[in-house]
């Protein structure tokens, strides 16, 4: 009875591999592509490897820097994160969808994420909120970007 | 990596605010420097050097102008489903009559970010808290929903987030199932702005509110409280609210 | 005195079909559970005005009768009467799974349920809050261990000083529930002192109404004798605590008339706060509090059925009372402006309206459920029961008759 339950469970599991390896990379998860390199010789605000391994680390410190202390930096900061790794498309994937580059792993690994139940999942639409007083053209740019340019005299009331 | 090829760099982005990019700093000097003047850098800590505050003059508050409200809304996406009794309001227009005399007067009521707040004593986890420059925020990280800073405030300044939320704006997060209030616009404070309700009534020459540092003696909002006579809601309590009034 | 013989109660169909049917209570509850976290809280009746609604109501309950069932055990081991000896097992028993049930209930309400590790992990010590969560699971604890003292033979001598210990923790727990409310000062129903002594007694209360009817419910099912002496001591005992909490109900209201600034929420409770005031006077005073001491102590106190009664109308008053304490407390409106009417979009100046939605009963109702389940859960794998409360059994110098 017992041996015969063995049998059929690894039957079961020696097809499912068959089935997984016939699928081939397609199981494998599509990361969507950044909008931008953080240098010429990095991707991402530290080596990808570091940050496919620690990204949840650098966000979790900063989000205690930013909430508790008002540290807003950009580096690791997730706004940032998602202006980058996320389009500003209209049609730009939710972090539901698997084509979403934050889903497109952790749906693959099966870790849940609950940043997005309060945070953006998309680059803001209008940043004119930030800076009312600011001109130009807010939807091409991240905010980031406004306060530079008006820092440097371009973009002043 | 293949996602990291055939893009364009865009080293702006980077260089900006991050002072942590010490490569920014070389390449671009002077973003940081004259844009700092006695704002805080990005990468700094707040302190208690400052300590913000809010002046508000119920003279000046117009009857029927609701412009605080609604910057407020639009400024943290808070957009209601027409619900009065669950939808978030961290700012309201309150209207005064006096019993006695009939006298009537309006005022916006927020969070008074107060320097005893007793949401901040209450909180099991620490999530209601007071940043060091005094403003008093819920960290949403780590609250759990109890809802006993809403049970402990005494002007009702909370609300909770009583269904679940899409399209939060970038710079105000905000979800199902925590507590939140008025942030004083912590995001613009840090970038050296100031909050959307105090723009709005400005903006229609209203004059009524007026935001800076309490603690120091030569700002606006400091002058103005030692000129005239203000008072605190609820007094009694001694909280030592970081929002004032004037005309109550 | 006899050696008291201790029985788990017998397995088999009936006792699953017991657990069954409490089971879907609990069922039911997780599934409200669901219900409000996945839409949000605004599919039930508690908004942003009035804050804790039925779950709160049935949690405080609960958790203000565990502490008080604790208390059997407490007069046997602490105040030495021999008498209540062999309750106090189930006594403590009883503690923990009221307990367990309340807290459940006040973890499913969070909005964030999922957080709970976060509560356990993060601690502001200066909130009573999280006070309270130390308290309550330091009570467990403490329970436990006296439990041990009592079942393990060896133990023996120390069930007093652990029995010491659980009662000292039980009143500071029921103080610290108490004060729950007594420190929000921005509220006037709850920003009283008197709020934490009159919890105490109301513990002693309601912790044995529910007692004395799960004492009676269980010898009946497990059919084993149980002797009137004890009862009639039970139910003179709830007598006396009935009609002390009724007592410190006056003398709540009574000193509350005496502060100018509590008049307006006096009268709301007392004259015109439409459902308050009727839960107040009818449900409060009339149902749960006069009615069962006159069934107490009449003609009728002799009688099971109405003992039983007695102690589900105390059960249904000390519901009402919480119930008017923390809903009433904040459908009444903050004072903030003296001397002014006020007015707003996020009613101000009005009494908040709240009525309670199915989702939140049955949640509170499975909170009961969890603490009955687990009770009759414990009692079948543990000796909690002894096999007889018949009166020779005992105490063999008392009697059914002077025990009335
Ligand atoms: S609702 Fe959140 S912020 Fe408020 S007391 Fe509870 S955990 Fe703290």
């Amino acid at each position: 009875m017992l041996k015969n339950s063995l049998i059929i469970l690894l039957l079961a599991f020696t097809t499912g591999f068959a089935m997984q390896s016939q699928a081939g990379g397609s199981i494998l998860p599509e990361i969507p592509e950044a909008q931008a390199r953080f240098s010429e010789d990095q991707g991402c605000v530290e080596p990808t490897a570091e940050m496919r391994r620690n990204h949840m680390q650098y966000i979790l410190h900063q989000r205690d820097e930013t909430v508790h202390e008002g540290i807003r930096t950009n580096q690791y900061s997730l706004n940032e994160c998602i202006n980058c790794h996320v389009s500003d498309a209209e049609d730009a994937p939710r972090v539901s969808s698997e084509e979403h580059f934050c889903n497109s792993c952790h749906s693959y690994a099966a870790v849940s994420i609950d940043c997005f139940q309060c945070h953006a999942d998309r680059p803001a639409k209008t940043t004119n909120i930030h800076l009312p007083s600011t001109g130009g053209t807010p939807e091409q740019l991240a905010t980031e970007n406004l306060r530079m340019l008006e820092s440097e005299g371009i973009a002043h009331e | 990596m293949s996602e990291e090829s055939g893009i364009d760099i865009y080293r702006r982005r980077f260089l900006s605010g991050s002072a942590t990019a010490a490569a920014g700093m070389a390449i671009v000097p002077g973003v940081f420097l004259h844009e700092i003047g006695h704002a805080k850098p990005a990468a700094d800590p707040v302190t208690s050097d400052v300590r913000w505050g809010m002046l508000i003059d119920s003279n000046k508050c117009a009857e029927g102008c609701n412009d605080c409200v609604k910057a407020c809304n639009d400024e943290h996406g808070l957009t209601g489903h027409d619900r009065p009794a669950t939808d978030a309001q961290w700012i309201r227009k309150v209207k005064l009559k006096d019993k006695q005399t009939g006298h009537t007067q309006t005022l916006p009521l927020l969070c008074q970010h107060c320097e005893h707040p007793p949401c901040v004593d209450v909180c099991p986890t620490g999530a209601s808290f007071k940043r060091h420059d005094g403003i008093v925020l819920v960290d949403k990280h780590i609250c759990i929903g109890c809802r006993y800073c809403m049970m402990a405030c005494p002007y009702k300044a909370r609300s909770f987030v009583h269904e679940t939320l899409q399209d939060q704006l970038p710079h105000a997060p905000r979800g199902k199932g925590t507590v939140e209030s008025c942030t004083f616009c912590v995001h613009r404070v840090d970038n050296d702005g100031t909050p959307a309700c105090v723009e709005a009534c400005s903006a229609e020459n209203h004059n009524a509110m007026v935001f800076g540092d309490l603690n120091d003696t030569s700002s606006e909002i400091s002058k103005q409280l030692r000129q005239h006579s203000t008072s605190q809601i609820r007094a009694d309590l001694q909280l030592n609210t970081g929002v004032r009034y004037r005309g109550i | 005195m006899k050696q008291v013989d201790y029985r788990e109660i017998e397995g088999g169909l009936p006792f699953y079909m017991l657990v069954g049917a409490i089971g879907v209570f609990v069922l039911a509850a997780l599934g409200a559970a669901y219900y409000m976290e996945h839409n949000g809280h605004w599919v039930t009746g508690m908004s942003n005005q009035v804050i804790w609604g039925t779950p709160h109501v049935f949690a405080v309950f609960l958790i203000v009768a565990a502490s008080g069932a604790l208390n059997v055990a407490s007069i046997s081991s602490v105040f030495g009467k021999t008498a209540y000896k062999p309750l106090a097992r189930l006594s403590g028993l009883l503690a923990i799974t009221l307990l367990v049930g309340g807290l459940a209930v006040l973890v499913l309400d969070l909005g964030r349920p999922d957080r709970l590790i976060v509560a356990m992990t993060y601690y502001n010590f200066k909130s009573i809050f999280a006070w309270n969560i130390m308290l309550y699971t330091g009570f467990m604890a403490v329970v436990g261990v006296y439990l041990w003292m009592m079942m393990e033979r060896k133990m023996n001598t120390f069930t007093r000083a652990a029995g010491m210990t659980a009662f000292i923790w039980r009143l500071t727990l029921t103080t610290g529930t108490g004060s729950i409310f007594g420190f929000l000062v921005a509220r006037q129903a709850f920003d009283a002192a008197i709020m934490a002594p009159m919890f105490i007694i109301m513990s002693f209360s309601f912790g044995l109404a529910i007692f004395i009817l799960v004492l009676m419910a269980l010898y009946k099912w497990a059919d084993r004798p149980l002797g009137d002496a004890i009862v009639f001591r039970l139910k003179n005992l709830l007598g006396v605590f009935v009609a002390a909490v009724l007592y410190f109900v006056i003398a709540y209201h009574l000193t509350n008339l005496y502060g100018t600034e509590n008049h307006g929420v006096e009268r709301f409770i007392l004259l015109d706060g439409g459902i308050y005031t009727q839960l107040f006077w009818i449900v409060q005073i009339g149902i749960g509090s006069l009615l069962p001491l006159a069934l107490l102590y009449g003609p009728g106190g002799k009688s099971r059925l109405w003992i039983s009664i007695a102690c589900l109308l105390t059960i249904i008053g000390g519901l009402a009372q919480i119930y008017i304490i923390i809903i009433g407390g904040q459908a009444y409106p903050m004072e903030m402006f003296p001397g002014k009417e006020v007015s707003s979009s996020f009613f101000d100046g009005v009494v908040a309206s709240y009525t309670p939605s199915l989702p939140e009963f049955v949640l509170g109702f499975g909170g009961v459920a969890i603490a009955l389940a687990a009770t009759v859960v414990g009692t079948r794998v543990l000796r909690f029961l002894p096999v007889s409360l018949a009166d020779d059994q005992v105490d063999p110098h008392h009697s059914a008759t002077d025990a009335a």
